[in-house]
């Protein structure tokens, strides 16, 4: 599935390494020596961590271990919250993105992010997903219908709703929302997706349904799934990163963080044995 | 085992029971009785005045002495001057309301600011007329006019549509802000596309309250407006005096020697509430419209 349409490749598709063959891994993120403080708290120390295109990268961790301010460093959505401070370096396609020329409305056209609680727009199915094209100055109503059609259908979402684009997004269930958000960020197509844990809020079979989604979009995106579920991390992602108190403790492929972690707080962790 | 039996009784009557009952049934005359004391009210103003009501009064010119004079140029001057007040108010107020709910810094200043806009809100409508009086009447002399009087009215909306939207604004959920940033939206855009209209609903409300109250205004405009007209239906100038309806009614009521004054009041009664109850449901229509189209 590609859902770019061929009108707006040139307002989303700036990065031209986006559409190059994808014959080997290439990184997307490379984090070098990050540092992260909230006031006096010390929340990320020392990050070193390159993430893969179009691959599933899970990070895992007890509650606190800073999962979440890392992957909302990514897109920098971090700097929401009063007091934060960083040090280091990010480069997301070989340019840091704490550069001050780096306008963030610019990096979060590229790296979509789809939220821990389901949090749809109080509008119309329609208006939740034609929203991101539209901030970005697309008004053609055919080619608007053409984006939210194939949004909804990359997020498994469309057969469920095709009948009512036009109703309120929150008669849908929490799962549905969250398909829909997923769409929301499909919309602007965008390169990577940080996911903070979009399945926590969900019951079972939604969350089967979500973590189907993210196989598919592995194809086209390069994710990266904040979980603090380890069968799915197992299930879903091809590498894995589990954080502690702040440090990266261990990060590489999945089977083998979970069949033979080489730190012996991965292996406790992974068992249950803290956390 | 005695201890689970505390929370065993078997009585229905019992204290907390009862409470409870005289809790709700207290509720419930309360409310009863402040309905009943509106439509008491308003069918009292409504019957008096509507059945005498003629379309001529509506539209005629008032007379000093003579009976059946009408109250067009006061009823014009109520619409004249309730229009250019919001013009001058709801940008300038929903404006402040906007950088003080989105981009003021939490410190002393905006602390200082929003205690000030608040006390504001409660200052008599008449010091505002006042105000308005000192500035047009003495500092720029241009006497009574329907210009100080939108001024002076605009200068006592200000305040409250400041605050209601505001208020409408920090009730709008952080995720909202948070889901169109991540769609790589800038602050404006956030907030004109995403957080305006969640909070538009609420705001409409406090706009059309402030719309009604400032229609119904008497104070403000006696002292910024005068009592008087120009006396010519349709005077748009805004150099002419500025006296409108609720000013009209006081002014009938108390001192005016036309021999059919009480019935001229009855009808000027009936006018103002039924254009109030009229503007409240109107304003609302389009945020109905909208939430109709969205449930459907």
């Amino acid at each position: 599935m590609n859902i770019t349409i061929e009108k707006e490749k040139k307002t989303f598709s700036k990065d031209e390494t986006v559409n190059m063959p994808k014959k080997e891994k290439k990184a997307v993120y490379e984090t070098k020596q990050l540092n992260l403080w909230y006031g006096d708290n010390h929340a990320l120390k020392n990050i070193d961590l390159d993430i893969y295109e179009n691959e599933v990268t899970a990070i895992i961790g007890p509650s606190g271990c800073g999962k979440s301010t890392y992957i909302k460093t990514l897109n920098r959505m971090i700097e929401l919250v009063p007091g934060v401070r960083t040090s280091g370096e990010i480069s997301y396609r070989g340019r840091n993105i704490f550069d001050s020329d780096y306008r963030v409305e610019e990096l979060r056209t590229k790296v979509g992010m789809v939220f821990q609680k389901p949090n749809p727009f109080p509008k119309s199915i329609y208006e939740n997903v034609a929203y991101g094209p539209k901030i970005h100055g697309i008004r053609d109503k055919k080619i608007l219908d053409q984006i939210v059609e194939k949004s909804l259908r990359g997020a498994a979402i469309w057969d469920e709703v095709k009948d009512r684009l036009h109703t309120n997004a929150y008669g849908l269930s929490g799962g549905q929302q969250q398909r829909l958000c997923i769409a929301r960020c499909l919309a602007i197509e965008p390169d990577v997706i940080l996911m903070d844990e979009p399945t926590s809020a969900l019951d079972p079979i939604s969350t089967l349904k979500v973590e189907e989604l993210v196989q598919e979009l592995k194809k086209n995106f390069s994710i990266i799934i904040v979980t603090h579920n380890m069968q799915q991390a197992a299930r879903i992602s091809d590498k894995t990163a589990f954080f502690l108190n702040g440090e990266v403790v261990e990060y590489s492929d999945t089977n083998k963080i979970f069949s033979n972690p080489s730190d012996k707080r991965t292996e406790d962790y992974i068992t249950g044995r803290f956390g | 085992m005695k201890e689970l039996t505390l929370y065993q009784k078997k009585r229905k009557w019992t204290l907390n029971f009862l409470v409870d009952k005289l809790f709700t049934v207290g509720l419930w005359i309360v409310s009863l009785l402040i309905v009943a004391l509106i439509f008491w009210l308003l069918y009292r103003i409504i019957s008096r005045g509507l059945p005498l009501l003629t379309f001529d009064f509506l539209i005629g010119i008032p007379d000093e002495v003579m009976e059946g004079g009408g109250i067009g140029p006061f009823l014009f001057n109520s619409f004249y001057i309730l229009i250019i007040s919001l013009i001058i108010s709801l940008p300038i107020g929903i404006g402040s309301g906007i950088y003080l709910a989105e981009y003021a810094p939490d410190n002393r200043l905006t602390e200082v600011i929003r205690a000030c806009v608040e006390s504001l809100a409660s200052v008599p409508s008449i010091v505002f007329g006042l105000f308005g009086y000192v500035l047009f009447v003495d500092v720029f002399q241009i006497g009574l006019t329907i210009l100080g009087a939108s001024v002076a009215l605009s200068l006592l909306n200000l305040p409250v549509l400041t605050r209601v939207t505001e208020e409408a604004l920090r009730s709008v959920p952080m995720d909202v802000r948070e889901a169109s940033y991540a769609l790589g939206a800038t602050k404006s855009k956030t907030i004109i596309k995403a957080v305006f209209p969640a909070a538009l609903s609420a705001i409409v409300t406090g706009i059309s309250l402030a719309a009604c109250r400032a229609f119904g205004e008497s104070a403000v405009i006696l002292l910024a407006g005068g009592t008087g007209t120009s006396g010519e239906m349709w005077d748009f100038n805004l150099l002419s005096p500025g006296g409108n309806l609720p000013v009209y009614l006081w002014y009938v009521q108390s001192e005016a020697l036309v021999p059919d004054a009480k019935e001229i009041a009855e009808k000027s009664a009936a006018v103002l509430v039924c254009i109030i109850l009229l503007m409240s449901t109107l304003l609302r229509i389009p945020v109905w419209l909208r939430d109709f189209r969205l449930k459907r």
